[in-house]
């Protein structure tokens, strides 16, 4: 069956580019032939997707080590290095400084300021283009490192904490933002302390200006942030706060905001030791509420900036926190309605650990419904997860030269980075995935992805030319271990492929292919 | 399968999707040909500077930035009249005033959740789809609009969204597509054929099937648009252009629909007579003169077509020239046979001692009460029926169809 598949295929002319392709992919990853279901599943549960080069790594360390590398990656867990070379060469990859912001800042204003009207038009088209080119850079880098970067679960978690303490590009200058606050203060934290993590959203501009407490200002009250904190970041609606806890937690965030001037605030004497400032971030004392204020059941004096640490602590070391970030992350990794076992093990790692984020990982991991759920429940993908899973099994460590392609399949299919417009993040079930309509566009980008290179391997230059690559989803690790996990139904389907594009987009549009892979053989009808 | 089976499967799926539902039972004659659409506008829109309440000097001392100028013929920012006491946010002027003028639409003040007060967009977004009482815990496969599908006769429901929604959510599988940027189709009908083949012992195997059907339904109605557009017809954009292909959908081929527009949280500079809320309203307006334009005089008739949002803003503007979660909010009914042109449901007098909290209008008019009026009415749903998609429920007759 397997040579008669690939002889059919192989004295086709279009396929030959592919068998060029597919001896050097079965030469890396001939020990996947011998990998179990078992491990199989675990590795696409906590990666973006199985390819060879994974399974490689797993079968070097073994699973125990594997799993420790994941949840601890080596800080010089390093990028391949023509993934590094290409995020290396974008602009902001070293940081946004309050300088490049302004700078950014001056070049709005300077193009609407403008007298002539066409020249005003072309201006600021200039100026929204540079925006849109930042953010598109900033999606780039978070898809190389998804597909490429060894340490995948901290990959899986950035994307994890982007979503949880989300933030939306099409607001203000945020397009600016997303790529410093994804780097550095998300995926820094990503396997940190949980607190560390809120504290690094909390201080970066993107989040004050998305939440609007960048406005938020003692007698000029705006609760956004304050009621997201507790409802969608920590504790969780319905964990018993009140009206008057969001408005205390507001009061205490006045003067949380942004300054990008280079020089600080005018202060009178008495409140200028108050100052904080952090590159963009600032507390401003002269716009702090500085009256004692009741939250969450405990007096917190007026005193400036350390009342919002105060209130931070009150609101992680709140069980609710525990109990709610423990069930979030039970949900994406386990399944749509984990078991409240599974999540009070979490919750008490979490608690033990003082909200660190990697035990509380190693927990879920080690429990015996994380095991269970690998055999027997299906964890259907969002579309980020069904896109860099088909991606990453396609080309393996072929590394794409253009993400464009990747960045639009994810807005057709309704998971955009940074493109949520509320804070709620997007939705971690399957039921908001698999209705009829994505079922459909699903189809069509396995089609476009299964059908040729899809543009991923032109760069995005003026006359760049296409570089050849052609997707092989029948390479050595199907042969070795995805073939089994297919029904034969399945397996009857593809057997009707009618050429190499039409069977990857079959395989990529196969039930199998929409959920993460299975530690069991599929369980046949009779 | 061969090629001649092949043929033989695909003609006989062809005659069964016209007479089966999504749930595979045959429907009988429906009790009338009415549809309704469900706009939910997410984010809680300012309901306090759409329907103005022009009457109130509470109204004008609250919000000194964002206020609604009272009607003035001399001042095209000012609020269009409605009565004594209402006036229509400037925006709507052109699209939805004739409306008014032509009782075909109303307004319904101090409506949304009478029990859910977290003031969580997500929280009363899910309580308002699911439609159940907030006691007790909740069922998150099922939806009202959902329920409402089971009990109708020849109901052919569809949402208008890239996920499906929850008030959708049930036993029967709902189609769902986005219309923004509907393309021509890849996936030929042999592949789609070996799909279906793949997912037919499958859980999806309904939602891939019907997906099916209703991509090849879209994809012939927006060949006429296209046709048009090569003519040199200007194409609109945005919601309006989705919602004048919900029109040409809802005319032809179904009529059960929901569909959400997103982007009304204004706590920062939402503007007044002009600026960010008034473009969003200007934009709704155009697509839902839009939709009436394109279902067509007949099927408008029949048409009843919902607009709300999860709660209200606070009555009062904050800080930042915007406003903040608040509770009760104004929902609209428009539809060709609609008794409108009026302020329907318990009504009073915007003052500060009215405020829910002294912050926010209060709720005297729930959401279920009020569709499950509306539905009694226009499909002749009897009180068994009725609790079936709304337990507990009284309906609210507020007499508009």
């Amino acid at each position: 069956m397997r040579t008669n598949t690939a002889g059919r295929w192989s004295a086709r002319g279009s396929a030959i580019l592919g068998i060029g392709i597919a001896a050097i992919i079965t030469g890396g990853t001939a020990r996947a032939a011998e990998i179990s279901v078992h491990d199989l599943a675990l590795i696409d549960r906590l990666t973006w997707g199985i390819n060879g080069s994974s399974v490689a790594q797993f079968q070097k360390l073994g699973a125990a080590r594997w799993v420790d590398q994941q949840l601890h990656p080596a800080a010089d867990s390093a990028l391949p290095q023509p993934v590094a070379a290409q995020i290396d060469a974008m602009p902001d990859a070293a940081g946004l400084t309050p300088a490049a912001i302004n700078a950014f800042q001056a070049q709005g204003k300077d193009a609407d300021q403008l007298t002539d009207p066409e020249a005003r038009k072309t201006a600021k088209q200039a100026y929204q283009q540079a925006l849109n080119d930042r953010a598109k850079q900033a999606a780039s880098r978070s898809i190389l490192r998804a597909l490429y970067a060894p340490a995948q679960l901290r990959e899986r978690m950035t994307w994890f904490w982007l979503n949880h303490f989300n933030v939306h590009q099409s607001k203000a200058e945020l397009r600016l933002l997303v790529g410093d606050y994804e780097d550095r203060a998300i995926r820094a934290h990503a396997l940190g302390k949980f607190g560390d993590l809120l504290r690094a959203t909390l201080r970066h501009p993107a989040m004050l200006r998305y939440l609007d407490n960048a406005g938020n200002a003692n007698g000029h009250l705006n609760e956004n942030y304050a009621r997201e904190i507790m409802e969608l970041h920590t504790m969780g609606v319905g964990s018993g706060y009140t009206q008057a806890d969001v408005e205390a937690l507001a009061k205490i965030l006045t003067g949380v905001g942004i300054d990008l001037k280079p020089e600080d605030p005018k202060l009178k004497p008495a409140l200028a030791p108050q100052l904080v400032r952090d590159g963009a971030f600032e507390f401003n004392p002269a716009r702090h509420d500085y009256s004692d204020k009741t939250f969450l059941g405990h007096t917190i004096r007026g005193s400036g900036f350390a009342e919002v640490d105060e209130a931070l602590d009150l609101i992680v070391h709140n069980p609710a926190t525990a109990q709610h970030v423990s069930r979030k992350l039970a949900t994406y990794f386990v399944s749509d309605e984990p078991p409240q076992s599974l999540i009070d093990k979490m919750a008490k790692a979490f608690t033990a650990s003082d909200g660190d984020i990697a035990q509380v990982l190693a927990a879920m991991i080690a429990a015996p419904e994380f095991d269970a759920s690998l055999k027997t429940a299906e964890r259907f993908k969002d579309p980020v997860g069904y896109v860099y899973s088909a991606v990453r099994l396609a080309y393996d460590d072929k590394v794409v030269l253009n993400t464009v392609p990747i960045q639009r399949w994810l807005g057709r299919l309704g998971e955009g980075l940074y493109q949520r417009q509320t804070p709620d993040g997007y939705p971690l079930t399957a039921t908001a995935w698999n209705g009829p309509g994505q079922m459909m566009l699903r189809f069509e980008i396995a089609r476009q992805i299964g059908s040729g290179s899809a543009g991923l391997f032109k760069p995005e230059q003026a006359d760049a030319k296409d570089r050849p690559a052609f997707p092989l989803l029948q390479n050595a690790l199907y042969f070795g271990g995805l073939s089994r996990t297919l029904s034969s139904t399945t397996r009857g389907a593809l057997d009707q492929a009618i050429s190499p594009q039409d069977w990857n987009t079959l395989f990529l549009s196969s039930p199998e292919f929409m959920v993460r892979q299975r530690a069991e053989a599929p369980h046949e009808p009779s | 399968m061969n090629r001649r089976d092949l043929l033989k499967a695909v003609a006989a799926l062809a005659p069964a999707a016209l007479t089966t539902t999504i749930a595979g039972r045959v429907w009988a004659a429906p009790a009338t040909d009415a549809k309704l659409l469900v706009v939910f506008l997410r984010g809680a829109y300012d309901a306090a500077n759409v329907l103005v309440p022009v009457s109130s000097s509470f109204y004008y001392e609250s919000r000194p930035n964002l206020a609604i100028a009272k009607p003035d013929v001399g001042n095209p920012n000012s609020a269009v009249v409605l009565d004594a006491d209402w006036g229509l946010h400037p925006a709507l002027r052109d699209s939805l005033a004739p409306l008014w003028t032509n009782r075909e639409i109303a307004f319904v003040p101090f409506a949304g959740t009478s029990d859910d007060t977290t003031r969580s967009h997500f929280e009363t977004q899910d309580t308002i789809e699911l439609g159940q009482s907030t006691k007790g815990s909740r069922d998150y496969r099922s939806g009202f609009m959902s329920r409402l599908a089971a009990e109708l006769t020849r109901v052919k429901p569809i949402a208008f969204t890239e996920q499906l929604p929850l008030i959708f959510r049930g036993q029967a599988e709902i189609p769902n597509i986005a219309l923004g940027n509907v393309g021509k189709p890849g996936v030929d009908d042999r592949q789609a054929e070996l799909i279906k083949q793949m997912y037919a012992k499958t859980k999806l195997a309904s939602a891939v099937a019907e997906g099916f059907r209703v991509r090849d339904e879209v994809v012939k109605s927006i060949a006429d648009e296209m046709t048009e557009a090569n003519r040199g017809a200007v194409s609109p954009r945005g919601f309006e252009l989705s919602a004048r292909r919900i029109g040409r959908l809802m005319r032809e081929q179904f009529n059960l629909g929901f569909v959400d527009v997103g982007g009304w949280d204004t706590h920062v500079n939402q503007g007044a007579a002009t600026g960010y809320l008034a473009d969003r309203l200007g934009e709704l307006g155009r697509a839902l003169a839009g939709f009436r334009e394109e279902i067509g005089p007949a099927a408008w008739r029949d048409s009843v077509v919902v607009v709300i949002s999860e709660f209200g803003r606070t009555f009062r503007e904050n800080g930042d020239r915007g406003t903040d979660h608040g509770h009760g909010s104004v929902y609209w009914v428009l539809g060709g046979g609609l008794n409108g042109g009026r302020i329907a449901g318990e009504q009073i007098k915007v003052a500060q001692p009215s405020l829910f909290e002294n912050r926010d209008y209060p709720v005297l008019t729930d959401y279920r009460a009020l569709f499950a009026g509306l539905v009694q009415r226009m499909y002749g749903l009897d009180a068994a029926a009725l609790q079936r998609v709304f337990a507990g429920v009284r309906p609210a007759d507020l007499g508009l169809v």
